[in-house]
Parts: structure tokens; C-alpha cells; sequence
């Protein structure tokens, strides 16, 4: 019997479908590889798909099942990965033309408690290089797409991850969110994405950009499906020595007690004209929403928000130009022949670098420039308190914050490349979130009124309190009902507009 | 001229931590082995690894804070410094800038009889880098070995508190031996597990600004330092001389020529771009770890020569000779413990080890961790000794002996007959013998010519082939011939 419609199912009834036996993972996998093969040459979202090494997992996982031995939820499960997680002997660029053909030696931490839980790892996902990007355009392997509108971006950085989740390729993927990079792709797919506190989630083995904003998190189809992805990798890793030895609770404990009694803090400079009307228009019917399910709503301030950007482009790139300074072909990746050391460090740099990597590299050399660190990056350093002082304060009158994830639906492929600021300005509501350490989601928050195209609401919380994020998200999923399925992905155009 | 210069100097010392395990991973510290064989992935800069912090090289640091009275902070910081080279894996090294983990502290010194203490300025940990193999295969081309990346050091920075070449090297040789002492560094200048930089200036005697800097790299020896700031200083002292300016500069030291050649001017240094590391929290040392560390602190050269001269009478040379390594200190101390004696014995062990041992280490290159002899053994020796057993040749020959093949000292005695004859009757009849075979200086001798006493001593004891006790010649004669 083909596995084929379980493929629109959500993890979590994958995961008990597996238990009962009512089929299997290498049946769901082939039914997976397959959809990969039909629906990838129009997305884009897969950079490296791995059948053979995926097929036997899923073999593993029903051996183990036929033993009563199932490791956990997620146990022959097939996922997608960032093509930023290293994977031991299965090629990881990094979105980058640098790191092509590099086989990592050995698995990230995320990796590892993944396939320690049984997963079934099908491919490696699309992205823009080294993270950097809103659009996964920067990618140096093409674009992915919008499963929604193959004309429009995925939104980024991790649009592979998104698009592939929301496309029906994997049950859930992995993202990292460095200022946006799982919620804004989230959001413009329509699914729900989690970026955690600050570390809660291992950074071993994940190629990094920004050190002290990068967060792994996952990408589900619904707030059960992110929630059950967390609790797989969160928590310490003695290999990371920024993540926390904070205790893991159980995320989908308490999942489904509604959102009577929150408290919702609405800040004020996250509703000042900003967003456009349609995308406004969905996050404030869900702020009512929450009202008729028994919240109570807070304005709140968060004055120094306005600076988060600005603080963002100095810290994120001056740790990206230390960051990227290993890849100078000494040691792995793209090595320019040259003759002269400083001529191969060039060539092999000019040519393993995109643009916005090296737009990047040169911002964050020039921010940590003697005579300008004071000025620029200690200064955005102070912003970084500030903001996160707002937070606390505002945490003081409120259980979590909500608003907007990003200003727009999915931009066109192209309509922001030429303009670097035009960019910058996608990620305005999720920066702080990620300055300030706390943990941040995007959850459905129904189709734009116009263009059918998803929206997304971001709810921010107190640091360590994803289950309070994660309970008011599924709240508001229960009250819309079940997100729909992007149509154009399976015709291969656009969807339909109705007005 | 030079002597209307004085001579200022700052030292930086580079010293290897003897950690097991490198300082955030754990691949092998150890010397040498095929390149590229202790490495790992964090070792190797490889995208997406992260630094773990190895405690024990924060221990070392609190210890060799304590040891140098350094103010030990409770929290600090590492930091990227930032700058390509081949050697270096991930493109910076990770150090310490803005908050170290010791500040100011010192090392004290005597040099010329006179006491001199050098202020330091700063302590930090940090780690190593590879090293870059020059024309590996014969064709031009060059090579990295990153065994070395990422073993720990302790950058320790000093005040320019130095005004001699002998301050300097004085400075160096108290604080290996310290570090030595502490069980955290080898001092091993040679294979570079000991390093330093030395920042020399001049300015005219009786000045007190400081002239322009420069500094020196590249001394792997206490001779090659000399050598630099010699070269250096004189160098300087000729460019002022000779109306010019001193550059602020790095400069190499080339052993084959005896001089430094500059390497890079202050305008083409790098711009190392410091940033907290990110990928690290601060290192955070609370007081009690501090105290433990402070309870295991070793007795300190300083403290043990000081001690050695008050209790057991030894000079300042002595004491000085013996506490400059740890284990020959140790090995004085066991001998003296075995042998149960006081000053007397103190002052023959110290004669010996500073003379025919440490002659005998010198030849074989041996530390006294390797040596044959033990302290009981050598504490046999000095017992002997003091018994009149053996005399000055004996000893010699019996150290020797032991040195070479171990063992125990009566035995050796035994098998080569070096027992002295102190036997009265023995030397009486040689005694006789030669007095009644030198009737012309025995006359000389009465006559009042005291000297020829030497002369008959000397035909005893070749009658006795050298075997008879000298103290009990010399009085069977001063006896027979007074008759």
C-alpha cells in the first residue's frame, strides 16, 4: 500500500501511526524520496538528498519497532537539516561555494541526538550562504522557492527548511536563527518555526555566523510537531559551553491548556505603520482571538527596538568576519591556485565568498577596526542590554510578547536583491529577540486577506519559557483550525487568488 | 657611548603548560610525533566546533598567580585576536586582552649581591599556534603541523623594570625555576616550551622617559638573549648617536649572525581586531577554589635558598645553585633527610652536587628524576666521608661509580679498596720506614725547615699506595719526627 497519504499528516500522527504499526518508516521514507524526486526540481528546497543512507535508517527504525524497541516520538520519522548541521561523510557547504564538496568527519551535536532518537535524515536543506540572507537567494546553489508561489521567495535564511516542511517533503525540519532565520521563512511558509533561548540548543558542529545571536531550532507543521522536534535536541552539551545545564522540561506537557490567563504584552513600536495592512490585519484578529479564548492583553513598550537592526548589522558581522576567517583554504574547501600565500588567501576568498558574505566580512573588519570598536561594535553592545532590559520590563506586566513576525508576506525571487538595507529591514520584528537572548516563534496566523499568501505571528517569551510560547501557539492553531497545504507546489504555479 | 645609556627592558615569556590535554579539545600535548598526528577537529579550526575549556590550565594559572603574587580575578575573559597565517587554524588565536586572569604580582631577584624586584604587569592564558614547515618536499613547497595548535600557554607580561642583560637573564632564570617549581611549565627554551620576547630601549642615563621600543623575538637560549639585547642596545644607542630615531618595530634575532633584523615596523603591525570570544563564558574563579589552589602551592625557590642558609649555614651561592631546579633541591633534601645530619653534612652534599654531580649531569645530560645514584646512596657517600672512610679521591670515585651504574656505596668501596688505612700501627711502620730512608730531609725537617713535612707526608702515602687516611699520616709523622 503506498504511504503517499500520510505525507499531508503531521509528524505528531506520523509518530502514532508508526506505533501502531499502520505503516512503516521505509514505506513513509520511499513515499518521502519520492516526493523529494517530484516536487524538488521546481523548489529548490534540498541541496543534498541521501536515499540510501535514509532507507536504511528507516530499516533500523522498523527493526527496532518489530522489537518493541522504538527509541522515541520522532523514531523513523524522515527530516530535513540545514545545510549548516554538520553530517558525518555527507557533503555540508553552508549554502557556500567555499565549503563545496566538504564532508564533515563528524555529526553535530544536533545530529547526533537525532539519529540517537531514531530519526530518518533524508537530505541536507537550502539556504543562503553562511546564514546571511532573508531571501535563501543568497544561496550559491540557486534559490528555493515559495511553495506557495514559486515566484516568491521562501523568505530566509533557513528557506530550504520552511519550504520543504511546508511542501510535504520532510515531517519537520532544522533551522539555525541568527536574527529571523527560522520565523520569517516560518511565517512566509506558513509553519511553525522555533527559535529557542540562547542556549538551549547545542551549537557543536554547526557552521556558525553570528556566535552569540545563532540559535538551532526546529521547523514543524504544527505546534506539536515543533514541540516534540525540540525536546529531541535541547538541552546541555558539554561540547558547547554557552548552552545551558537548565533541566529540558517536557514541551508537549501543558501544550493543550489554552490560553486563559495569559497575560499578552502588545509592544507598542511593533504596531507603528510598519507592516503592511493585510499581513497587520491577521496579527491583530489573533491578538483578538487570544482576547475571546481568555487572555488579557498588555501594551507594552520596547522603546530601544528601534535600534535593534542598526546594533544587529555591527555585532552579527563583526563576529561573522572572525567567524568566516578559518575558511582561507589552508586546511578544507575551495583552495585558488596561486603561487604567493596572500594571493591564495585572496583568490581562494574572492571566489569562495558571495556577496553578501563578503558585504559582511567587510562591515564586521570595519567594526572591530582599532579606533572604531568603541564607536561600533562595544557601542551596539550596550544596545543589546538595553534592549533586552525592555523585555525584562516588559515581562514584569506580561507573560509573553506578540506581534508581527515580518512586515511583509513572501517577496518576489529578486525584489530585494538589489537593495542590501531593503533586506535587512525583512528581519525588524525578530532581531531583538535574538539580541536579547530570549525565545522566540512564528505560528500560522492565517492567509493574507488578498493574496492567500501565509502570515505569520511572532510570540516572544521569558528566557528558558519556550512551554509557555509553545501553549499559547497550539491555543491559537486549535482556534483557526489546521493550516492548509500550499497548492502551488503541486501545480507549479501560483495559488489561487481570491479576492 | 653606550655607558651614557640605560639599558631598559620588558620581558614577555611564552610558557607551554604541562597539561595532558590541549587547551580546548583533548588531543595530546605532547612534543613532537608525526605532524599533524595530535590534532582534531577543534584543533583544526574545522567549521561548526567550539572550544571546551580544559580546568586544569585555569588551575595552573591561579598557581602560578599565588606563586608570583599576582592579584587572581575572579572573573576574566578570552578574546579573538584576530589574523591570518597558515599556522593558525581558525584565523585567530584565543587569548585574553581586556580582562585577564592575573594582574600585577612580581618576581624577586638578586643580581650582584644587590636585591631587585620586576613588577609584572599581567598574566594570561591563551593558546598556541602550529608551526609552518619550510621546503618540506624538497620542491619550494611549505607545510603546517598543528600538533602544537592549541597546547596552553601562560603569557606572562612584565613591567620594562629590567635595567641590565644580567637583570634579564636573572629575571628569566628565577621565573623558569618557578614555574619549574610549580609543576606547570618544562622550561625547556631549546624545543620553545619556555619563550621570550624581550622590548629594549635606551634612554640617556639619568633620564626618565623611556626611549622608543623594539621588540625582539626569536631567543631560544639564554646565550642567543644576551647576545639580542647586546646587539640591540648597541644598535640603538648608534642610531641616537648617530642623530637619528629609534622606529618602534619588531625585530628578529638571527643566531648565525649575532644581530636583530627588523621584521615588521609599527605601521605594517596588525591590527588583531579583538572581540570577546564569543563561544566562551567568562572564566569565573571563586575565592575558595583560589584558597584550595593556594594550600598546594610547592615551597618556592626563594623561600627554600633563604631557609638553606639560615638552618643549615649554607652560603648564598650554594643555596642559590641548589634551589635553582626543583628536583636538585629535592635530592639535596632527601640526602640530608637520610643522613640525619646538620650543617656540616649540608655544606659536603652542596660542595658535591654543586661540583662532581652536577659535573656529571652536565656531561650526561641527565636530570636527577634519571640519575643512577640515589640521595640514600649519596648520603652513604657523604657518610663514609665523614667516617674518614674514604678520603677526597675516593669520593669522587665512588660518586662517579654510582652515578654511572647505581648501587650501594660500602659495596663499591669494598670492590675497589678505597677504604683509607687509619689503621695507627699500619702507618706507624710506613712512617718508620720513610724516615729512616730519608735521613737528609728528616735532618732539614728538626733543623727547622717545617715545609719538608708535605714532602715526607707525600712518600707515606705512596709507600701506602695513597690508601692512608692523611689526617692520621700527618699526625704519626708530626709525632715520630718531634721525638
Amino acid at each position: 500500500m503506498s504511504a503517499t497519504p500520510w505525507l499531508g499528516r503531521s509528524l505528531s500522527d506520523l509518530s502514532a501511526a508508526l506505533s501502531r504499526r499502520e505503516v512503516s518508516s521505509e514505506e513513509v521514507t520511499r513515499a518521502v524520496l519520492e516526493r523529494i524526486q517530484a516536487t524538488d526540481g521546481r523548489l529548490g528546497a534540498f541541496l543534498t538528498v541521501t536515499p540510501e543512507p535514509a532507507l536504511e535508517a528507516a530499516r533500523s527504525s522498523d527493526a527496532r519497532r518489530a522489537r518493541r524497541e522504538a527509541l522515541s516520538a520522532i523514531d523513523g520519522v524522515p527530516l530535513g537539516l540545514k545545510d549548516l548541521f554538520l553530517t558525518k561523510g555527507v557533503e555540508t557547504t553552508a549554502g557556500s561555494r567555499i565549503l563545496a564538496g566538504f564532508i564533515p568527519p563528524f555529526d553535530a551535536t544536533v545530529v547526533e541526538r537525532l539519529r540517537g532518537a531514531g530519526a530518518v535524515l533524508v537530505g541536507k536543506l537550502n539556504m543562503d550562504e553562511f546564514a546571511m540572507g532573508s531571501s535563501t537567494e543568497n544561496s550559491a546553489f540557486g534559490p528555493c522557492r515559495n511553495p506557495w508561489d514559486l515566484t516568491r521567495t521562501p523568505g530566509g535564511s533557513s528557506g530550504g527548511s520552511a519550504a520543504a516542511v511546508a511542501a510535504r517533503q520532510v515531517f519537520g525540519a532544522f533551522g539555525t536563527d541568527t536574527g529571523g532565520s527560522i520565523r520569517q521563512p516560518a511565517s512566509l511558509c506558513g509553519v511553525v518555526g522555533v527559535k529557542p533561548t540562547y542556549g538551549r540548543v547545542s551549537r557543536y558542529g554547526v557552521v556558525a555566523f553570528a556566535s552569540s545571536l545563532d540559535q538551532v531550532g526546529p521547523i514543524g507543521r504544527t505546534v506539536a510537531d515543533a514541540a516534540r522536534l525540540l525536546g529531541a535536541v535541547a538541552g546541555h552539551d558539554p561540547r558547547d559551553q554557552t548552552s545551558s545545564t537548565r533541566p529540558v522540561p517536557d514541551y508537549l506537557a501543558g501544550l493543550e491548556d489554552g490560553a486563559r490567563g495569559l497575560r499578552i504584552g502588545v509592544p507598542r513600536q511593533w504596531f507603528q505603520g510598519g507592516t503592511e495592512a493585510g499581513v497587520e490585519r491577521r496579527v491583530r484578529e489573533a491578538l483578538s482571538a487570544y482576547q475571546s479564548m481568555g487572555a488579557t492583553l498588555v501594551e507594552v513598550d520596547l522603546p530601544h527596538s528601534k535600534y535593534g537592526v542598526a546594533a544587529y548589522y555591527l555585532v552579527a558581522p563583526a563576529e561573522a568576519s572572525s567567524n568566516l576567517a578559518r575558511y582561507d583554504g589552508v586546511r578544507f574547501g575551495l583552495r585558488a591556485p596561486a603561487r604567493a600565500l596572500s594571493d591564495m588567501y585572496g583568490e581562494t576568498r574572492d571566489a569562495g565568498f558571495g556577496a553578501e558574505a563578503k558585504r559582511r566580512i567587510m562591515l564586521g573588519t570595519y567594526a572591530l577596526s582599532a579606533g572604531y570598536y568603541d564607536a561600533y561594535y562595544l557601542k551596539a553592545q550596550k544596545v543589546r542590554t538595553l534592549v533586552r532590559r525592555d523585555f525584562d520590563q516588559a515581562f514584569e506586566r506580561c507573560d509573553l510578547v506578540a506581534g508581527p513576525v515580518s512586515p511583509t508576506v513572501a517577496f518576489g525571487l529578486g525584489e530585494k536583491l538589489a537593495d542590501p538595507l531593503q533586506m535587512y529591514l525583512a528581519d525588524v520584528y525578530t532581531i531583538s529577540c535574538n539580541l536579547a537572548a530570549l525565545p522566540g516563534l512564528s505560528v500560522p496566523a492565517g492567509l493574507h486577506p488578498e493574496n492567500r499568501l501565509p502570515v505569520g505571528l511572532q510570540l516572544v517569551g521569558r528566557p528558558f519559557d519556550e512551554s509557555t510560547l509553545l501553549r499559547a501557539a497550539r491555543a491559537l492553531e486549535r482556534e483557526l483550525g489546521p493550516s492548509p497545504a500550499p497548492e502551488a507546489i503541486e501545480s507549479g504555479g501560483r495559488n489561487r487568488v481570491v479576492r | 657611548m653606550v655607558s651614557d645609556f640605560q639599558l631598559v627592558i620588558g620581558i614577555e615569556v611564552h610558557a607551554q603548560l604541562l597539561t595532558r590535554s590541549k587547551i580546548f579539545c583533548g588531543c595530546s600535548t605532547a612534543f613532537g610525533g608525526e605532524p599533524n598526528s595530535r590534532v582534531c577537529p577543534i584543533c583544526l579550526g574545522m567549521p561548526g566546533v567550539l572550544p571546551s575549556l580544559n580546568r586544569k590550565v585555569v588551575e595552573f594559572a591561579i598557581r602560578t598567580g599565588l606563586a608570583l603574587g599576582c592579584a587572581v580575578q575572579e572573573k576574566s575573559i578570552f578574546a579573538r585576536k584576530n589574523y591570518f597565517y597558515p599556522d593558525l587554524p581558525k584565523g585567530y588565536q584565543v587569548s585574553q586582552y581586556e580582562l585577564p586572569i592575573c594582574v600585577g604580582g612580581g618576581v624577586d631577584l638578586t643580581v650582584d649581591g644587590a636585591e631587585k624586584r620586576v613588577r609584572l604587569t599581567r598574566i594570561h592564558m591563551e593558546e598556541d599556534a602550529g608551526k609552518s614547515l619550510h621546503d618540506v618536499g624538497g620542491d619550494g613547497s611549505s607545510g603546517v603541523d598543528l600538533n602544537r595548535a592549541g597546547v596552553p600557554l601562560l603569557e606572562i607580561v612584565s613591567e620594562p623594570d629590567i635595567r641590565s642583560i644580567d637583570e634579564a637573564i636573572e629575571y628569566l632564570r628565577s621565573l623558569r625555576a618557578i614555574l619549574m617549581y610549580l609543576g606547570v611549565n618544562d622550561g625547556n627554551l631549546e624545543e620553545g616550551s619556555f619563550r621570550c620576547d624581550a622590548n629594549v630601549s635606551v634612554m640617556p642615563r639619568g633620564s626618565e622617559v623611556l626611549g622608543t621600543r623594539c621588540e625582539l623575538k626569536n631567543m631560544n637560549s639564554f646565550r642567543f638573549l644576551r647576545q639580542a639585547i647586546d646587539f640591540e642596545m648597541r644598535r640603538q644607542v648608534e642610531v641616537i648617536e648617530g642623530g637619528g630615531k629609534v622606529r618602534q618595530e619588531t625585530r628578529l634575532f638571527d643566531p648565525q649572525r649575532g644581530e636583530t633584523r627588523p621584521m615588521r615596523s609599527k605601521e605594517e603591525a596588525h591590527d588583531y581586531r579583538y572581540l570577546p570570544e564569543p563561544d566562551l563564558p567568562p572564566v569565573v574563579v571563586p575565592a575558595a577554589w583560589v584558597e584550595e589552589v593556594r594550600r598546594t602551592l610547592p615551597e618556592l625557590p626563594r623561600a627554600r635558598g633563604a631557609r638553606y642558609q639560615q638552618e643549615l649555614g649554607l652560603s648564598a651561592y650554594d643555596a642559590g645553585l641548589l634551589t635553582a631546579d626543583r628536583e636538585i633541591a629535592e635530592f639535596f633534601d632527601a640526602a640530608l633527610r637520610a643522613h640525619g645530619g646538620g650543617s656540616a653534612a649540608a655544606k659536603r652534599m652542596a660542595n658535591l652536587l654543586n661540583g662532581d654531580l652536577a659535573r656529571l649531569a652536565n656531561e650526561t645530560g641527565l636530570a636527577p628524576g634519571a640519575w643512577r645514584i640515589t640521595p640514600a646512596a649519596f648520603s652513604g657517600v657523604v657518610r663514609l666521608a665523614d667516617q674518614g672512610v674514604i678520603g677526597g679521591p675516593g669520593v669522587r670515585q665512588v660518586i662517579e661509580e654510582l652515578f654511572r651504574d647505581g648501587g650501594d656505596p660500602d659495596a663499591v668501596v669494598a670492590a675497589r679498596g678505597l677504604a683509607q688505612v687509619s689503621d695507627e700501627s699500619a702507618v706507624e711502620s710506613a712512617a718508620d720506614a720513610v724516615i729512616a730512608a730519608s735521613p737528609g730531609e728528616v735532618e732539614r725537617y728538626r733543623a727547622g725547615n717545617r715545609k719538608l713535612l708535605g714532602f715526607l707526608v707525600g712518600q707515606v702515602m705512596k709507600s701506602m699506595k695513597g690508601k692512608g687516611n692523611p689526617a692520621v699520616v700527618n699526625a704519626v709523622l708530626t709525632r715520630k719526627l718531634g721525638d
